[in-house]
This record gives structure tokens, sequence and C-alpha cells, in this order.
């Protein structure tokens, strides 16, 4: 789905993080609201600087990790008391902490699973094409270089203005990101 | 989630200590580096580097020895495992000793890339992906012997709860059946793991490869990883939720492993510190593994300013405080056997040290216990050559200590007319030294295709990486 602008929107280049958290601090407070950053580690308070908080993924995995527990410990009690139930030695059927183990198990391996698939659905991954990947220094996120990015579909974007606007940034470089 | 998050380093953690001598530290990357010479440094190794011949030789014998794995296996399925030389009373032999064995070698690398995150220790950083490596390819040797050991593995997956028509569940009460779910939920978070720490490492691969082909490929591992700030963020959150949940995951897999003995009634086997035991002595294995593979590479690759003489000595300290633990341990069980009262836990004792195995046990003592007291001095700390030799020594202790546990408890039956006595054939040696092969085979692809230190964190190691706040 193509929004009706004519390109993805500008890129600037930076070669620090300090730097790169300083113009996007700016960048926010100026009133732009579609801005990523791309480095090529994590930066401590980038995320803040683009006005980014919160993530959901630590009770997406608080949910798999109950609902793996309950899973595992659901499972053995079904086969163990209602499903095939085994009177050996008058021993109760319900023999709950020999089942703690297994469902201590499923229980982080749902965890696991919603930690990994939660994160990247969240981050819409996988995502082989995206516009960034089209200015020819965008490699260069991947090896020693900041990036900062506004998108053509911010409410405040006009191409001529924005673009002077992050030149005033003092960045390396500023380039249009092409469709 | 806090957002000082430990995976970026103290702010000191690069600088040297203050100039006092003792508190002086060596830093965990060597000097002059930049943002792009490390990455080129990494991926040079991957990308262009010519292989050279000594890894083609390695590669050779470590493919000969796996080929050796699959002989042993397929005579195996013909004939069964009647060419072992298990027997009654020894039921469990080579088969749960190298098992046990092999999954503590893999707890190493759990404890450095979990739990050493979790305690801000940065000079992980340049092992970490190097011993989950060891962690997933200890775990795939380690599988096989149970899952041989069932005798048709074919069969192997009447393990599983599924619906079946016989309407038949697994033994829940079973710590065997724990140690499935245990295993198996190890090896799949594991490998989550070491996958998703790859992430940002194969989108630098992509970016710098040279042909299409591995563009194509590294590019589709990398699964558009594009370096965004949110991504970083969310990235950031999975993989600390993740550290914390394999933390009490790799103490929980050794715990269950030391149950299977444990829960039993045989002497020797049925005492309350088996789990702490056996989790220590997993993580003094797998540190002897991880110094014994990083070694070499170090110096194979020049990667001497990454792994440096630091991350040498640390480890040799865990080594070292591990080692002093199950040597209490095994002090412990010889006054455990004398406290119990009991003749059967006195004898098994007693058999240990001057029984038909008695020189496995002083064996056993000598590299275990011994040996390792070395790492008192810093000197030997420092010296990859006799920390290299003692690592072999614990190395091989550790499987000695398996061997003491599970064989020498096992053919003094309680009863004197069941008694036995067990020896290897040589089915038994050529699948333990073919797993081995099986180990290094998997090591070196690893080293040759995959970025064997974590690019994008080495990164976060230097001083230009932290924000200036005004």
């Amino acid at each position: 789905m193509r929004p009706k602008t004519e390109t993805w929107g500008l890129l600037a280049e930076f070669d620090d993080p300090t730097s790169l958290i300083e113009a996007a601090e700016k960048t926010r407070e100026a009133g732009y609201t579609r801005i990523d950053a791309f480095t090529p580690f994590p930066v401590e308070g980038l995320h803040e600087a683009i006005g980014f908080h919160h993530t959901k993924l630590p009770m997406i995995v608080l949910a798999g990790g109950i609902l793996g527990f309950v899973t595992g410990f659901g499972m053995q009690y079904f086969a163990t008391v209602i499903h095939y139930p085994l009177n050996i030695g008058g021993r109760p059927l319900n023999s709950w902490p020999a089942w703690i183990p297994i469902s201590f198990e499923l229980a982080i391996l749902f965890a696991a699973f919603a930690a990994i698939f939660g994160m990247l659905a969240l981050n819409r991954l996988p995502e082989p094409y995206h516009p960034v990947f089209n200015v020819g220094r965008f490699v260069l996120a991947t090896r020693d270089q900041f990036f900062l990015s506004i998108e053509a579909s911010d409410p405040k974007f006009r191409r001529d203005e924005t673009r002077r606007f992050l030149e005033a940034l003092r960045p390396l470089e500023v380039s249009d990101v092409p469709w | 989630m806090d957002p000082r998050d430990p995976r970026l380093p103290h702010p000191q953690a690069n600088q040297p200590g203050p100039q006092t001598g003792r508190l002086e530290r060596a830093p965990t990357i060597g000097p002059g580096h930049s943002f792009g010479s490390i990455t080129d440094k990494i991926s040079t190794i991957v990308l262009t580097r010519k292989t050279s011949g000594g890894w083609f030789i390695g590669f050779g014998i470590a493919f000969a020895m796996m080929m050796m794995m699959l002989y042993a296996i397929g005579w195996l399925l013909i004939k069964g495992v009647g060419i072992w030389g298990n027997n009654n009373p020894v039921g469990w032999a080579f088969d749960i000793i190298n098992f046990v064995w092999w999954i503590g070698i893999g707890h190493a690398g759990t404890l450095i890339s979990a739990i050493l995150l979790l305690l801000r220790q940065s000079w992980r950083t340049s092992i970490n992906r190097f011993a989950e490596a060891m962690t997933l390819f200890a775990v795939a040797c380690a599988g096989l012997f149970p899952l041989l050991h069932v005798g048709r593995p074919w069969f192997a997956y009447w393990l599983l709860p599924y619906p079946n028509t016989m309407s038949l569940w697994p033994q829940f009460r079973s710590p065997l059946m724990w140690d499935v779910f245990a295993v198996a939920t190890y090896a799949t978070v594991s490998l989550l793991f070491w996958y998703i720490g790859l992430v940002p490492d194969f989108a630098t691969l992509r970016d710098r490869a040279k042909s299409r082909p591995w563009k194509i490929l590294y590019g589709f591992f990398s699964l558009g990883w594009r370096g965004s700030a949110k991504h970083w963020y969310r990235y950031e959150s999975a993989y600390l939720l993740l550290a914390g949940l394999a933390t009490p995951l790799v103490l929980s897999v050794h715990t269950i492993v030391s149950f299977d003995f444990a829960t039993s009634v045989i002497p020797g086997w049925h005492t309350t510190f088996f789990p702490p035991y056996f989790v220590a002595g997993a993580i003094y294995a797998g540190f002897a593994m991880v110094l014994t593979l990083a070694i070499p590479v170090r110096k194979a690759f020049g990667l001497q300013d990454f792994i440096t003489m630091r991350h040498l000595e640390n480890m040799g300290k865990v080594m070292l405080t591990t080692g002093l633990i199950v040597g209490y341990a095994y002090v412990m069980e010889v006054f455990y056997s004398w406290y119990s009262g009991n003749i059967y836990e006195m004898y098994v004792m007693f058999n240990r040290a001057f029984g038909p195995y008695w020189w496995t046990y002083w064996l056993l003592i000598v590299c275990n216990i011994v040996a390792p007291q070395a790492l008192w001095f810093k000197k030997v700390r420092t010296s990859p050559l006799i920390l290299f030799v003692i690592a072999m020594f614990v190395n091989v202790g550790m499987w000695l200590e398996r061997f003491v546990i599970i064989v020498v408890s096992l053919h003094r039956d309680f009863l004197p007319s069941s008694w036995g006595m067990y020896s290897p054939t040589r089915w038994d040696f050529m699948l333990f030294f073919g797993t081995i092969g099986l180990f290094l085979t998997l090591l070196f692809l690893f080293i040759r295709f995959l970025p064997m230190i974590s690019i994008f964190e080495m990164r976060t190691l230097l001083p230009e990486a932290q924000v200036h706040e005004d």
C-alpha cells in the first residue's frame, strides 16, 4: 500500500551517535512525528529522542509464560487424572509436585517463543524490502554511520522546507528516499 | 523496562582502572579500533579472507571423525545396543556419561550469554557468540546419546505426548520424561537466542558481501534488519527477557539431569545435593571447553585484541571458583556416605576409592581438584598455554566424574550375586570420539561462515559508542 507522496521521505546521515541524538531531539521538538533513526548498534536513549517510549513486549512474554505453564500442567492433569488414570498402590492421581518440572519447562519455552516472535511481529519483520535501502549510503547503517529519517507522510513534512531543516542540523548528507 | 540496559557497558568499562597497580585491569578490547575497523576485522574472516590450509586440515580431521560416528551409529542400528559394553547391572554407561558430559559443556554458553549479561559483565561480549554456538553443538551431541540408548530410535517420538491410537501417554512422573522436556526446551531456546543475536550481524554481512548469492543468503537470514531505533529498542527488550528466561532454564536443565540420578534409590545417587553439585560441575566443564576452543581460535585468527588476556583470566577465575564448589561436593559425598550410617552408602564411597575402578576416582581428583589449584596464580591465568593444559585436565576430569558416578555406583548392586564389571567396547569409543568429530565439524563450519564474535555488540564497547550528555 503506497501512500500518495512523491517519495518515502528524507534521510540525514551523521557520523556519531551524539550528533544523531541531538538531531533527533531537535526534529521531535520541531513537531515532526513520523521520524526514525538507523544505527549500527543500539544507542542508549535514542528511542526516547525519536519519541518512542513504550513496548508491549514484556506483557506478551508474561502472557506466553503463563500460557505455557497452564498448558503443561493442564496436559499432565488431563493425561494422568482424567484420560488415563492408573491406580498404583493407592497413590494420589493428582500428584502435582511431579508435574512442576515439565510445567516449568513449557512456561520457559512459550515465553521464549513469545519474546522472539512477539519482537519480530511488533517490528514487522521479516521485511526484505524497505525504501531506505534505496539510498546508496544506507549500507553504512550496518557499519559505522548513523541515519535519521522523516517520512513524507508526516503532517508537517514539506519537501523543501524539511530538507532545509535537516541540513541545518549539520549532517554529512541529506538524501531523498525514493519508493 | 529499565532504559539503562545491561547490554551497554558501564561508562568506565573500557578505560583502564585507576592507576593503582592492583586494580588495573586489561581492557576488553585492544586499542585503536573504530566502528568500521571492528566491522571489517570480524566480517573479513567470513567474507573475504581466503580459507586457510589449517582450516581444511582441521575440518578434514573433524569430518573424518564424524564419519566414524555415522559408521558406529549405522552398525548400532543394524546390530542393536548389544555391540556396546552395557550389561546388567551397568545398564547406563557411556550413553549417559557422554550425555551428561556434553550437556554440561553446553551450559557455559548460556551462562556467558545470559547470566553475565544480567550481571552487566561487559567482558562477555567477545566470547558470547562463540560460546552460544558451542552450546548448540554440544546439545546436539548430547541429544544423540539418549536417542540411541532407547534402542529403537525410530520410535523415539513415543517420548512425546501426542494423540495416538494406543491411547497412551508418556509417564510424566518420571525424571527421564522431565529430561525430554528440559533438553528439548533448552535446545530450542538456545537456538533462538543464538539466531536472534545473529540477526543484526547478518544485516552487516548482507551489506558487505560482494557476490550476489551470499548477499541473498545473508539477506534472507537478516530478516530485512535495518537498524531502526524502534527495532533496536524492542530487540534489546526481547534479548534481555530471553536472558532472564535462559538463566532459570539453564539451572533447571542440569537440575533435572541430576534428578535422573537423585530420584533413584541407587547408593551414591540418592542425595539432595546433586542439583547444585551438577550445576556447578556443568559450568566448570563448560568454561574449560570454552577455553579449550577459544585459545587456539584466537591464535589462529589473530583475535588477541578482541579476546584479550582479561577474558582468559576471567574464565580461569570462573573455573577456579566452580572447581572449588565441585571439590566441596566431593568432600560432602564422602561425609554424606559416612553420616548416612547406611552400609550400602558407605560401601559405595569405599568402593570408589579402593575398588576395582580406584584409578578413575583418583585420576578424577587429580584432574578436577589438584590441577586447577594452579589457577590461584596470576602467572598461570595469564599464560594461554598453561590455561589450555589445565582446561584439558578439567575436560577429562569432568568426563571421569560422570564415569565414577554412573559406572562405579552401578557395578556393585545391592546383592553380591548381581555384582558385575563394565568395560566399554570399541563401538562405545567410536561413538564417543565420533561426537567430538560432529562437534568440531559444526564448529569449523561456524567459524568459516558466521561471525564468531558479535559485531554489533563489539561496537558498543568503544568509547565513541557512548552518548555525551551536553
